[in-house]
């Protein structure tokens, strides 16, 4: 059992983590607005996760302009797209899905 | 037992947010009930009044703009009913993968028009709709995949059996998109 949950990241413990990976394993990117409405968080709350993310590796910033606007992009690691399927499967052996 | 309670509601959130980010979910099914509706009545006005075929062109240009203004329209709001917003990166995706065929199919129409190949402007135009919707599918309900099979075989049957154009746009504008409304209805909701 402490096998089964040691497998746990403790970075994905928050959902709003876990949302932000489960949009960008399967979109190539995201930009911080279309984020921020997918998963209804305020802005604050959303870049301090991102910020966290970032940190340990698991996404990528991308900061560019489009039409003269700034306009931040995020993408996921093989690191972190890694880090994340292992994280699901941690889950699943948890509820017991196989 | 809290923790699975925890991990099960960490699967669901997981899934419905892959699955939101990466298919435009707010179709209207309304809107094809409506837009087949408009085809029957554009193929029961071109039946009655129309003989030359740039007024035939005028009334399936009307059909196409409405049926589409309709469809943009209802589903806009039926995004706004269930707490969405429209425009996102995969609603975007989505317009683009629909209007490259689409726009193909309405400029060869043109053309095959204008060179007087009459016979081949309703069937290439089913043709290329179908490979719009085979297109868009995969960016939106999975179902709009097989419509839009049955549409370039609407298409394909056409062009065996030209003289046939006026019940082919019936079929694969009309009914089928009144059935296909009404089971995307059913299904999902307004």
């Amino acid at each position: 059992m402490k096998n089964l949950i040691s497998n746990l990241d403790k970075t994905f413990e928050s959902r709003i983590r876990l949302g932000i990976m489960s949009v960008l394993s399967v979109n190539e990117t995201y930009d911080f607005n279309s984020l921020k409405e997918t998963l209804q968080v305020t802005d604050g709350n959303l870049a301090s996760h991102l910020k966290a993310l970032e940190k340990a590796g698991m996404i990528q910033v991308e900061k560019q302009f489009i039409n003269r606007k700034p306009n931040t992009s995020y993408s996921a690691t093989e690191k972190g797209l890694a880090a994340f399927r292992q994280h699901i499967a941690a889950l699943e052996n948890l509820i017991g899905i196989h | 037992m809290n923790n699975e309670i925890n991990s099960l509601e960490d699967i669901k959130a997981i899934r419905k947010i892959m699955e939101e980010s990466t298919r435009f979910l707010s179709l209207s099914g309304l809107s094809g009930v409506l837009a087949g509706i408009a085809a029957l009545a554009g193929a029961l006005i071109a039946w009655l009044f129309i003989d030359d075929s740039w007024s035939l062109m005028g009334v399936a240009a009307v059909v196409l703009v409405l049926s589409l203004s309709v469809a943009f329209w209802l589903s806009v709001k039926k995004a706004k009913r269930e707490g969405k917003h429209f425009w996102t990166p995969v609603s975007k995706k989505m317009l683009v993968h629909l209007f490259i065929p689409l726009v193909t199919g309405g400029i060869l129409a043109v053309v095959f028009m204008s060179q007087g190949n009459m016979q081949l402007v309703v069937p290439v135009f089913l043709i290329f709709y179908g490979l719009a919707l085979v297109n868009a599918a995969k960016y939106t309900l999975g179902e709009i995949f097989y419509l839009g099979i049955l549409e370039i075989i609407t298409g394909l049957v056409l062009t065996i059996f030209p003289g046939w154009w006026l019940i082919g746009w019936s079929f694969g504008f009309g009914i089928l998109h009144v059935v296909y409304g009404l089971v995307m209805y059913g299904k999902y909701g307004r």
